[in-house]
């Protein structure tokens, strides 16, 4: 079991935006997550993805609980064992295409030009072989996602979550994106996905449903 | 990370806001150059008050007469006469400290070559004087002994005065007058330079005491008073004491009591350079207050800067969180990019430093004088400013959560 998740709970001063989630998810799964805005979807992804911690309840990642682990060992969690998809991209903008798939590489630290080899590498994989030495500007949005996706591939993580990635896009750049995501799903990679389109969702093996909160079965 | 990605990527996200890079190490270049500018001041004025102790000789006392209490009017040094050569002999004498004693009167007076004259300083001396002064001959004979007893015509003259009076022909064998008189001159004097106070000690005429003391008769109360006496004291003897011994003779020979101040006054090079020293410490002080002040408002533009940058950089932090940036590593690029910032500032403000230094020693004509420490120090200085001020806002910045961090737009 690569996600196990008991009894999550979110927990904010006046809101609870995640309880008593509880979800596994097997190595090599594609699973998509819905719900309205609000829901809590994406709150349980960062918990997911240990960018935020839950409030109470355990989560296991790959066998270890992250509950136990502070701000450094999380981060080195993030960095290679976790790729992160954002909606908005979340590239550096006054830094190439190839540096911005560079920089978990760089913290991980890795040494210059194995660095550069595998960054060329993984912009090949989403399909920028041209575009390395191209700034997040001068790209369009569809070309940037797939950035984003290197930058996530790059530490060949086990685990990739994407919040939204189609949110900024327009359809057929999302189609060609999920048509990439179930790719490198082919290729044994676990995907977890955040989403409100039913178009996007129904590409995944699973679909989890969230309502205020909590999962519906 | 490696340290050369931490040093390029601070180099670039300077780069990127190149004004406001340089005018927040303003403060950082002004602090720096002003401590450059202070330690060569420092070390160029005491260079120079030892060379000017050097040229007249370290181990040199100078006796003025005057200080004279007149019913309850205390008269300045030199207000009368009341040292004579016989003082110098008894001195030379009865003190076995002292190796030379050396009487002279000094006049300032107009002298004539020629078509051409000269105000000069006429020093009336014995040849005991350029032992003290330790101011060998270039060219020429010394007083003999017949014409030191004689009061002979003749006359020796330093290397700025034959400039003036002698251009183009050989001084020696030529003849000045002072006033009326005239006098042969027999020597030309080696270069000694400027006193410690700017005077030429090159414009000069040295004639015979007696001679000067005969012309003199006129205007002088006792025919063998003298305007000074240089006390040369013998290498391993203490200044100090021979001031004292030298303070208790002239006091029994002048017979003073013990409620009389002293009618002369005894002072080593030392005291008088002091002074001098005094206001070279003051321009150091000023260079250094200066430096403290502008150093810390430039530390404090810093931070203020810092502040800006991880507020304006937010999102970035929080993209570095989530792609796996540790604590230390956003800690560094921040603490990093402000040393870098203080340093590149530092390096700049060395160069000015060394400008400003080198102005200051053209204008007041002493060697410029950096030492490698120096450059150094104020490095270093500026590196531990950087670390100072950056601190607080690369911590500001590793403490960000992430989830913030990435929702900051």
């Amino acid at each position: 079991m690569l996600i196990e998740a008991i009894n999550i709970e979110r927990r904010y001063p006046l809101v609870t935006a995640v309880e008593n989630v509880c979800l596994s998810i097997e190595q090599g799964e594609f699973v998509a997550i819905t719900g309205k805005s609000g829901s809590g979807k994406s709150t349980f992804l960062n918990v997911i993805g240990c960018l935020d911690r839950p409030t109470a309840g355990q989560y296991l990642l790959d066998g270890e609980d992250t509950s136990k682990l502070d701000r450094n060992a999380l981060a080195h969690i993030r960095n290679c064992k976790i790729g992160f998809v954002f909606q908005q991209f979340n590239l550096l903008d006054r830094m190439t295409a190839v540096a911005n798939v560079e920089l978990p590489l760089i913290y991980a630290g890795c040494e210059r030009t194995a660095r550069l080899n595998q960054a060329k590498e993984a912009l090949k994989r989403v399909g920028l072989a041209d575009r390395l030495y191209h700034c997040p500007g001068q790209l369009s949005g569809g070309e940037q996602q797939r950035v984003a996706i290197a930058r996530a591939l790059v530490n060949s993580p086990k685990l990739l979550l994407a919040d939204e990635p189609t949110g900024a896009l327009d359809s057929r750049t999302s189609r060609e994106l999920i048509e990439l995501l179930k790719e490198l799903n082919r290729d044994g990679r676990t995907i977890l996905l955040v989403t409100h389109e039913r178009a996007v969702a129904r590409h995944a093996s699973r679909i989890v449903r969230f309502k205020d909160g909590r999962i519906l079965s | 990370m490696t340290n050369s990605d931490v040093i390029s990527s601070a180099l670039d996200a300077l780069r990127l806001h190149k004004l406001r890079s340089a005018l927040t190490m303003l403060g950082v270049i002004i602090g720096v150059a002003a401590v450059i500018a202070m330690m060569a001041v420092g070390a160029g004025a005491r260079e120079r008050v030892l060379a000017q102790i050097r040229s007249l000789g370290s181990n040199l006392l100078v006796i003025s007469p005057g200080n004279v209490t007149k019913a309850g009017v205390r008269l300045g040094a030199g207000a009368s006469p009341t040292l004579s050569d016989e003082d110098a002999l008894a001195i030379l004498s009865d003190i076995p400290a002292v190796e030379v004693a050396a009487p002279f009167i000094s006049g300032k007076h107009q002298v004539v070559a020629g078509s051409t004259n000269w105000a000069t300083v006429i020093n009336m001396i014995n040849p005991s004087y350029l032992e003290a002064r330790d101011w060998p001959l270039e060219q020429g004979r010394m007083f003999e002994t017949d014409e030191l007893r004689g009061g002979a015509q003749v006359a020796l003259i330093g290397q700025t005065l034959g400039a003036k009076l002698f251009s183009d022909v050989d001084p020696i064998g030529q003849v000045l007058r002072v006033g009326s008189v005239p006098f042969q001159i027999i020597g030309l004097l080696t270069k000694k330079g400027q006193s410690a106070f700017g005077q030429d000690q090159d414009d000069v005429v040295l004639i015979p005491l007696v001679t000067g003391q005969r012309l003199g008769n006129r205007n002088q109360v006792k025919s063998r008073s003298v305007g000074g006496i240089y006390v040369k004291v013998r290498d391993g003897e203490s200044l100090s004491d021979v001031q004292e011994d030298v303070t208790s003779l002239l006091r029994q020979r002048h017979r003073l009591q013990a409620f009389q101040d002293d009618d002369f006054s005894v002072r080593s090079l030392a005291d008088m350079t002091a002074a001098k020293e005094q206001s070279v410490l003051s321009l150091s002080l000023l260079l250094a207050a200066i430096a403290g002040v502008s150093l810390v408002v430039g530390g404090i533009g810093i931070m203020n800067i810092m502040l800006v940058n991880v507020t304006e950089r937010t999102r970035e932090i929080g993209i570095r969180l989530a792609i796996g940036a540790r604590q230390f590593d956003i800690m560094r690029q921040f603490l990093l990019e402000a040393v870098m910032l203080t340093v590149i500032g530092g390096t700049v403000g060395v160069l000015a430093g060394l400008g400003v230094s080198y102005v200051i020693s053209q204008l007041a004509e002493w060697p410029l004088l950096v030492e490698p420490s120096s450059v150094a120090l104020a490095l270093l200085v500026a590196g531990l400013i950087g670390v100072f001020f950056g601190w607080y806002p690369a911590r500001r910045a590793s403490k960000l959560d992430p989830i913030d961090a990435l929702r900051h737009s």
